[in-house]
């Protein structure tokens, strides 16, 4: 009997163990004493890991994307127009441009809708009109209530956008005659249709 | 000499060792369980942020794409928190003088970081990368649920390691065809899943259960 209820007490002693130790197992694997992305650091006065960089830090590689800049009031367009390059400046474009550009281009992006500073048409003669260097500086500078994308959009998908700002912009503008013949064909079928 | 005990005291001695191996094993149920349970996952757990941020919101009703506010999420470890910028890219014009965004403008004007709550987090040993999951065509609502739907993010996976091996021996069943289906929360398996996830996952050089499962593709 004696052995028994000792049994009993050892397998309950063995189970609360197990049970409650959940609580006390040290987690020092999973706790490791170093910085993962954006985690927040006592270390430092202002409680970030994430240094803020030096002033005039010029980050690797980032000089091969001064090639990529080009004035204002240039009409230069600094890499190769590939239909990649088009699907790429498209990708970007639905995810930083629609919200308030719309989809079209014409300013009727979702945000816009709901109460954003309405951004102009790029379907407007003064936008058709602007030089290639001009959205480019828009996109990397901002401008009226839009701010600097700069942060979000390397300089090549700035590019990439700008290509597909311009296709948006012939969509709406080009001239019947130019268009492939299989094209001109489809839309004077299903023109005179309706 | 007379017997100390009764007869009955067999029964019960037997009964004892029975039930002390069954409570050890309910136990062992119950502690497994436990540490699979939303208790210790913290699935399914909203958590209070010093904004609360609804990604029902900008996601479901405004449309906004994951990567203008998770900019890295394609190229890097981790997706990126957004700065403080960029809900002023939206919120200087918009509920400008809203008293519930207030941390937000201080945040902008005093350049101090919003300290939000992690909601997925991994232990320190867990080397995840979300550029590569993302550029194999893994989708984002396969691990995080329907954010769009969301007021405030909880964890829809449990995050147990049983829960990612259980992808890496079958990652065909959640392989998505195009750069637009990885980042639509409402993408649902075709009906050809089967066949097509084989496909891609030939197509994209998905390496094999041996190297997807092996210890250091996860802990280095």
């Amino acid at each position: 009997m004696i052995s028994i209820s000792r049994m009993h007490l050892g397998v309950c002693a063995a189970m609360l163990a197990v049970l409650t130790g959940g609580c006390q197992i040290r987690q020092d694997m999973a706790d490791q004493p170093k910085n993962r992305p954006l985690s927040p650091s006592p270390f430092f006065a202002d409680g970030r890991s994430e240094r803020p960089l030096l002033e005039n830090t010029v980050a690797r590689g980032s000089i091969a994307e001064d090639d990529l800049f080009v004035p204002k009031e240039s009409n230069a367009f600094p890499l190769p127009l590939t239909p990649e390059l088009l699907k790429r400046g498209q990708e970007r474009y639905k995810i930083f441009c629609t919200p308030c550009h719309g989809i079209q281009g014409d300013g009727n992006g979702m945000v816009s809708l709901r109460g954003m500073k309405h951004p102009p048409s790029y379907h407007d003669a003064r936008l058709l009109a602007v030089p290639n260097g001009y959205i480019y500086d828009v996109i990397t500078n901002g401008f009226g209530g839009m701010l600097s994308y700069s942060a979000q959009i390397p300089p090549a998908d700035r590019w990439a956008i700008v290509a597909y700002v311009r296709a948006l912009q012939l969509s709406r503008n080009a001239p019947v005659s130019e268009l492939p013949p299989a094209l001109r064909e489809k839309l004077n079928r299903e023109g005179s249709a309706k | 000499m007379a017997q100390i005990f009764h007869r009955s005291t067999n029964f019960i001695s037997r009964f004892s060792l029975f039930s002390a191996v069954f409570l050890a094993g309910l136990g062992l149920v119950g502690v497994l369980g436990l540490a699979r349970s939303p208790y210790s996952t913290n699935q399914n757990v909203s958590r209070a942020q010093p904004v609360q941020f609804s990604h029902k919101h900008h996601v479901g009703d405004d449309g906004l794409d994951c990567r203008y506010c998770h900019t890295s999420v394609e190229t890097s470890a981790v997706a990126g928190i957004p700065p403080t910028k960029t809900c002023m890219n939206c919120h200087s014009v918009l509920y400008a003088d809203a008293p519930y965004l207030e941390p937000i403008r201080e945040s902008y004007r005093t350049n101090q970081s919003i300290q939000w709550v992690k909601v997925h987090r991994l232990p320190d040993f867990v080397y995840f990368n979300h550029s590569i999951h993302i550029n194999k065509g893994v989708g984002c609502s396969t691990c995080h649920g329907s954010i769009n739907q969301m007021p405030l993010v909880f964890q829809a996976s449990p995050l147990l390691m049983e829960w990612c091996l259980d992808c890496h021996r079958n990652p065909e069943r959640a392989l998505r065809a195009t750069k637009d289906d990885v980042f639509d929360m409402n993408w649902k398996a075709p009906d050809n899943q089967a066949e097509l996830g084989k496909q891609l996952a030939a197509e994209r050089k998905i390496r094999s259960t041996a190297e997807l499962t092996s210890c250091s593709t996860c802990h280095r």
